[in-house]
């Protein structure tokens, strides 16, 4: 008896003071947490930032109905972050915020640190330096509940079943299990799949899969949403599919990341970009503006018959089914249509040459 | 609810689910069964387990000393005039074996065995009967009947221990609690703590391989992951106990009857107490550890070659249980029972057949404390580092570098 009542003293003491230290732990880390907000939050330049509330979307498209309710502005503020891994900087110095309702994407080639970029932003791996803020705040528990992620390495519990697997994954998002089930029927609805519900994750389709890992990164009424190579081996259905959710988020007002090494993916999708290579920022703005800054300043003319000696003309390339005229420096594209309309040529294409954005990658890093 | 206690639940409901989890939880109870219902057949269809039972043993005495003390230990012995007629009965049945004593006995005591059975030694108790015949002839009519008994049995050894400390005769034991109870609490306890460990490198593997870890860890920390698991398995781990535990119990209640031994069959409250202690540090102390090796597997056969080797130690007491039932109190089983990686395993052997000083008792659950800590500091550095390591698995250096540098 003498001996029980020692072991369950001692036993007592050590749980006492184990917990006893794990509370100071957490006490200091929150002392931290909350001097880096007072201290850091005037070194984020927020300057750029929308201030507006969600947008306001014409349309009412099916998964916004799904997901609904009220969309915050949504921020993420990403300042000079960098992360080594065994003294190889894979991320250097890297900025950027995100605006509510817009889908930023995040380019680069294979390896340039896309992931890792967005498992910092995830507070999977923690940056070496930088600061990171989503929602207006330093990423905590509650944060990750309001950020729905796919990542590029994903599965799903194969033995589990398809409400199962969304059930539980909404769970902990912190989703009462009522809801998340009442969620996970009306997203397989919206996807067609509610006849596969009861069926195990290991007996749908590598695209059924996919599916169910895309509703799973919004089951939870995410307001911001992470997408890493999110087409990566999807079929055309599958993937127009995906493509018009993301646009029917984006519109219902929630912040989209894509990352993508894919360019045609983000000329079509995004608003803004950061393009990266090797880890630092090659690019980063208005993906029209870009666009405009780095166009050729020349145009794709196609017409009925030859023609030569415009003004403001420097250079024609012809490319047979078409020509190429090149401008001189501060000349207006209007006047060499007007000139051509003026002698009688009927001009069946007239545009404004811009580069791809694939063009402006391999532009760029050459430089 | 906190995201810790869903991943537990969830763990807890995935595990006891699992069919080689309730095969396993019911093998025990069932090979209990078994074990008595072929006992209880031995018991019914015959055999050596009855004393009341009488069995006929033939003779065939050349020397004509042999004739009184024929009624033996439950068996009847019937002399025969030649080995032909005594060869005759044993082939119909009417007798179970018979002996040959020469003419020649006294010169060097040897005698001939006839027996139909495929025996790898020879029947302990019928030897030991056939002696007894032979020595009471031999002795008859020259001592009395009283001194060829003591002859025939010199010693009767009445065994007492005496507490080391206060001098107190301590209650006997049985051979069934002496030996049985040690190796069977050992392995019951074994098995659950390495299966339930074995389940949890299991579920990270599996969601390794399975690329669930991402996510998971985009809604939880990876503390928050490692603890909801070792708690949810853990929970399904003491229940598999607890129900080996009442089972054993039952069951021994029940087979009593006509298996004396189980009748010892007590589980000192002692027991039960540091059991379900040991079973929390034991398990926490191989689940993290696994759990850590189990993350930086590529894939879940890869892990589970991997744990193999932390989970050898463990079995150390039982590989000694040869030495341990001779000499419980040496030395090494000190060691043992202070040694993290053994101690589980050997506090519940040398529970099950005594007591343990109280300061090798609070020491050894300190040190397991201490080691508990230290394994979750550590293994915490190396699941966050390597659960997103896919395809290689880290070497040495690697694994180092990051115990180092966290």
């Amino acid at each position: 008896m003498d001996i029980l009542i020692f072991i369950i003293l001692a036993v007592t003491i050590i749980s006492a003071m184990v917990l006893r230290a794990f509370t100071r732990q957490r006490q200091n880390r929150r002392k931290q947490e909350d001097e880096v907000e007072v201290n850091d939050i005037s070194s984020l330049d927020t300057s750029s930032l929308s201030t507006g509330g969600a947008i306001a979307h014409e349309h009412s498209m099916e998964f916004s109905d799904v997901i609904s309710g009220g969309v915050e502005n949504v921020t993420v503020e990403v300042a000079n972050i960098s992360k080594s891994f065994g003294g190889r900087e894979v991320v250097h110095d890297l900025s950027f915020v995100l605006k509510a309702g817009e889908v930023f994407g995040l380019v680069g080639p294979n390896g340039a640190g896309k992931s890792t970029t967005l498992r910092m932003l995830m507070d999977i791996i923690r940056p070496d330096c930088g600061e990171i803020r989503v929602f207006g705040e330093s990423l905590r528990e509650e944060t990750k509940n309001r950020i729905g992620y796919l990542p590029e390495e994903r599965g799903l519990y194969k033995k589990m079943r398809v409400t199962d697997s969304l059930v539980y994954l909404a769970r902990l998002k912190n989703v009462d299990t009522s809801i998340a089930k009442e969620r996970a029927e009306e997203l397989l609805k919206q996807v067609d799949m509610l006849a596969h519900k009861e069926k195990k994750v290991s007996e749908l389709s590598r695209g059924m899969g996919q599916i169910i890992q895309f509703l799973v990164t919004i089951a939870h009424n995410p307001s911001l949403i992470v997408l890493d190579e999110p087409f990566g081996g999807l079929d055309p259905v599958n993937r127009m599919l995906i493509k018009d959710a993301v646009l029917d988020l984006k519109r219902s007002g929630r912040a989209i990341i894509l990352s993508t090494h894919i360019m045609n993916e983000v000329e079509e999708m995004c608003d803004r970009i950061l393009m990266i290579d090797k880890g630092c920022a090659v690019l980063y703005g208005d993906l029209s503006e870009i666009k405009w800054r780095y166009r050729n300043n020349s145009l794709i003319v196609s017409a009925d018959q030859d023609f030569s000696q415009i003004e403001g003309v420097i250079k024609k390339v012809d490319h047979g089914r078409y020509s190429e005229l090149f401008l001189g420096e501060g000349v207006d594209p209007q006047q060499v249509l007007v000139q051509l309309i003026g002698r009688g040529v009927r001009v069946d294409r007239f545009e404004i040459s811009t580069p791809s954005l694939n063009d402006i990658f391999i532009r760029l890093v050459k430089r | 609810m906190s995201k810790t206690w869903i991943i537990a639940r969830h763990e807890f409901t995935i595990t006891i689910r699992r069919l080689s989890y309730i095969l396993l939880t019911l093998s025990f109870p069932l090979l209990s069964v078994m074990g008595i219902v072929i006992y209880g057949g031995v018991y019914l269809l015959g055999g050596e387990i009855s004393p009341d039972e009488k069995r006929n043993i033939g003779y065939v005495d050349n020397t004509g000393m042999f004739v009184d003390y024929t009624e033996m230990g439950g068996m009847v012995l019937i002399a025969y005039n030649t080995s032909g007629e005594a060869k005759s009965e044993l082939l119909i049945g009417n007798i179970s074996e018979f002996y040959v004593i020469p003419q020649d006995y006294m010169e060097n005591g040897r005698v001939s065995r006839y027996t139909t059975k495929r025996e790898i030694e020879l029947p302990a108790s019928t030897i030991a009967v056939i002696e007894d015949f032979l020595i009471a002839n031999l002795l008859s009519d020259k001592v009395t009947d009283e001194y060829i008994v003591r002859v025939a049995s010199p010693l009767n050894t009445v065994n007492f221990r005496l507490d080391s400390e206060t001098g107190e005769v301590l209650p006997r034991e049985s051979l069934f609690r002496v030996l049985g109870m040690p190796y069977i609490f050992a392995i019951m306890f074994m098995m659950s703590l390495l299966v339930t460990s074995g389940f949890l490198i299991q579920g990270v593997s599996e969601e390794k391989e399975n690329r669930l870890m991402e996510i998971l860890l985009s809604s939880v920390s990876a503390r928050q992951l490692l603890t909801g698991k070792v708690i949810g398995l853990g929970a399904a781990g003491l229940l598999q106990i607890m129900f080996w535990f009442i089972s054993a119990l039952v069951l021994a209640a029940v087979a009593s009857v006509y298996i004396a031994p189980l009748a010892d069959l007590t589980i000192p409250a002692g027991l039960v107490v540091f059991g379900i202690i040991y079973f929390v540090l034991g398990y926490l102390l191989f689940g993290i550890l696994l759990a850590a090796v189990g993350a930086m597997g590529a894939t879940v056969r890869e892990s589970s070659q991997l744990t193999t080797i932390i989970s050898l130690p463990a079995v150390l007491p039982i590989i000694l249980i040869g030495l341990f039932m001779s000499n419980p109190d040496h030395i090494v089983f000190t060691i043992l029972t202070l040694f993290p990686v053994t101690s589980p395993v050997m506090v519940v052997m040398r529970l099950s057949v005594g007591t343990i000083p109280i300061w090798e008792l609070g020491l050894s659950v300190f040190i397991m404390g201490a080691s508990v800590l230290a394994v979750m500091w550590l293994a915490g550095r190396a699941f966050r580092t390597f659960i997103l390591m896919y395809g290689k698995r880290p070497g040495f250096r690697e694994v180092w570098r990051c115990l180092r540098q966290g």
